[in-house]
């Protein structure tokens, strides 16, 4: 390939910039399409908090409840599986609760819980979402998708594909026999 | 502007010449496309692939018609198919089936390149063409799994879209604009759905098309590795191992298809289920977010890279390394033909470096896959009593091993190539 003899400078400027704004005119206009496919108006407003009634869990028994769309469980923990928690302290990866997977008021609280004997906590495995199974006989918390095990206050284990503990949503007790999960204030 | 054409037809086809390339593109790519005259066993794969993707389009028209993309009605709909649609059960087994089907001939095409290095100069774009086909059959699997709406469709993409919010910094915004809410819901089974029925099918289709004309710009490769362009009839110009696509292999290519379809109507109408490999039993519960089922597996073409993915331990409080992992296991068969420095490019003429690699790398990838489709503990209970390394979780180990061997097959590749004592080429193709 040769130049031409001539190049009309002004007139390939033109071209250039008109190629330039075509272009950014061409990538703006992938944002709405991209921005169509997060969560919807009516999507976001299903996050909306839940009021739970906490007055028939049975010592030692989880209720599960659903808030945007994943389960939260609120486990009724007894004397004894309130102390199971300290005893696997040696076994977890973050026995001080330092890690942000809490309400920042409950960090360094080892029950992870307002209440010793509620624990509130967001049923999904921090390695790729499955729900864990709760066996109590061995005061744990077990994933069956890929073996990673949590104790009472939610805190991982070590040497288990999740990285880290459970997650706890923010909640409020209303009474001492409703709680509101989602939120950390009484007014909605 | 092109030069003056001259139509030797006549008649409605001499009309259509005069105004489409019709007998131009039926010579070219057919009747006057000069194949090796030595191909075996493994080239039936390529036209097999290409009459699945005809069977899973046709056969997803017809299931569109009456599934319902909707969380509340599509497992509903699944089973209406099965039960009251008039050959919907046919219909629906003929597409799964074949969902199983195309990954199966597809890894026999895959496995035919690497044993006779057809990914070589000048095929790198073919083979590139055909890396991006693969990773766009994943993810028509993977959208399409999710449309049952059955346990196993649930938690599976919870998983898979999990695996991306691994992403360090963009992660958790990655994964919910994949879902389009905060879990796996109706919003997620619509956009699975459009990408399934009409997205990636069209960037296939393209992609296909490119693959192919891609490789009779060049021409095919053989059993050999040898180009027969190199020794041509000097009068005709014709290679002289060359025969002509039609109707040679066309005709070849029927015998395959004959033997291909008894088997996949054998597996249609006696064993649809496969056992539980090509669907499995726990997706015919309905789909339940509050409830995972004890043991998730994906289906069986995905497992060698899943047990990848559960072998690597997390690193830095973060489970990416695993995720970047199995995502490097496909990505690197886009390096191949780079990373292969052999003399020569068939298994027939290669010394036993490569043999041995190759037959690891495929043990690793057969033995990882089963692995992947079984929990962790799955040989934990064979040791019980004897000290052996990772005691129940000793398949942990033994993935962890494989998925070495399967990167070790990639990344040693330039020199254990390079090394070998290769045998001297033939000047012409043998059989």
């Amino acid at each position: 390939m040769s130049t031409p003899p001539k190049v009309n400078h002004q007139r390939r400027n033109l071209v250039i910039g008109t190629a330039a704004a075509g272009g950014a005119a061409g990538l703006a206009a992938v944002v709405p399409f991209v921005d169509s496919m997060m969560p919807s108006e009516r999507a976001k407003a299903m996050g909306a908090p839940v009021e739970v009634d906490i007055a028939n869990i049975a010592p030692g028994e989880r209720l599960t409840v659903e808030w945007q769309g994943k389960p939260v469980w609120i486990l009724h923990r007894t004397k004894e599986q309130i102390d199971s928690v300290a005893k696997s302290d040696d076994l977890v990866v973050d026995p001080g609760v330092e890690q942000a997977q809490q309400p920042s008021t409950l960090t360094g609280n080892k029950l992870r819980a307002q209440k010793p004997e509620f624990f509130v906590a967001v049923g999904v495995c921090t390695h790729l979402g499955c729900s864990p199974v709760f066996q109590a006989e061995s005061d744990r918390f077990y994933c069956p998708c890929h073996g990673s095990k949590f104790d009472l206050a939610g805190r991982v284990y070590k040497g288990v594909p999740a990285p880290l503990n459970l997650v706890v949503p923010d909640y409020v007790f209303l009474s001492d026999s409703k709680l509101l999960i989602g939120t950390d204030k009484k007014e909605g | 502007m092109a030069a003056e054409k001259i139509v030797t037809t006549t008649g409605l086809l001499g009309w259509i010449d005069e105004r489409f390339p019709a007998s131009k593109m039926w010579k070219e790519h057919l009747s006057e496309y000069y194949a090796p005259k030595n191909f075996n066993f493994f080239y039936f794969f390529g036209s097999l692939a290409l009459l699945v993707l005809v069977n899973q389009i046709v056969t997803g028209i017809f299931l569109t018609m009456h599934y319902k993309p909707d969380a509340a009605f599509a497992f509903a709909s699944v089973e209406y198919i099965m039960r009251e649609v008039s050959f919907g059960w046919l219909i629906r087994y003929m597409h799964s089936t074949g969902a199983s089907a195309f990954f199966i001939v597809v890894y026999l095409h895959m496995f035919r390149g690497l044993l006779y290095g057809s990914y070589r100069k000048p095929r790198e774009l073919i083979w590139i063409f055909g890396v991006i086909i693969f990773l766009m059959l994943m993810g028509e699997a993977f959208f399409g799994y999710l449309l049952p709406w059955g346990q196993m469709s649930f938690w599976g993409a919870q998983v898979i879209v999990n695996l991306f919010g691994a992403v360090p910094l963009i992660g958790p915004d990655l994964s919910l604009w994949i879902r389009g809410d905060y879990v796996v819901s109706d919003a997620t089974l619509n956009r699975f759905f459009a990408f399934h029925v009409i997205a990636l099918p069209l960037a296939i289709c393209g992609l296909v098309a490119a693959h192919i004309l891609a490789l009779h710009e060049v021409g095919s490769n053989n059993p050999d590795g040898i180009e027969i362009k190199k020794t041509k009839d000097p009068v005709t110009g014709i290679p002289l191992d060359g025969i002509p696509f039609h109707p040679y292999y066309t005709v070849k290519d029927l015998f395959g298809v004959a033997v291909f379809l008894f088997v996949f109507a054998a597996i249609i109408f006696f064993g649809p289920e496969m056992g539980g490999y090509f669907l499995e039993a726990n997706n015919f519960i309905p789909a339940n977010p509050m409830q995972t089922p004890p043991h998730i597996a994906p289906v069986w073409y995905f497992t060698p890279f899943y047990s990848i993915l559960r072998a690597v331990p997390p690193l830095f409080q973060s489970q990416f390394p695993g995720v970047a992992c199995m995502g490097l296991s496909v990505m690197l068969f886009f390096l191949l033909p780079w990373l292969d420095r052999g003399a020569v490019r068939s298994v027939r003429y290669r010394g036993n470096h490569f043999k041995v690699w190759l037959a690891l790398f495929v043990v690793s990838l057969l033995v990882l896959g089963y692995l992947g489709t079984e929990p962790t503990d799955v040989w934990g209970r064979f040791s019980a009593g004897i000290p052996v390394i990772g005691g129940s979780d000793v398949a942990t180990w033994a993935a962890r091993v494989l998925s070495v061997i399967y990167f070790a097959y990639f990344l040693l590749m330039p020199w254990y190539t390079r090394w070998d004592k290769t045998k001297p080429e033939p000047t012409r193709v043998t059989w």
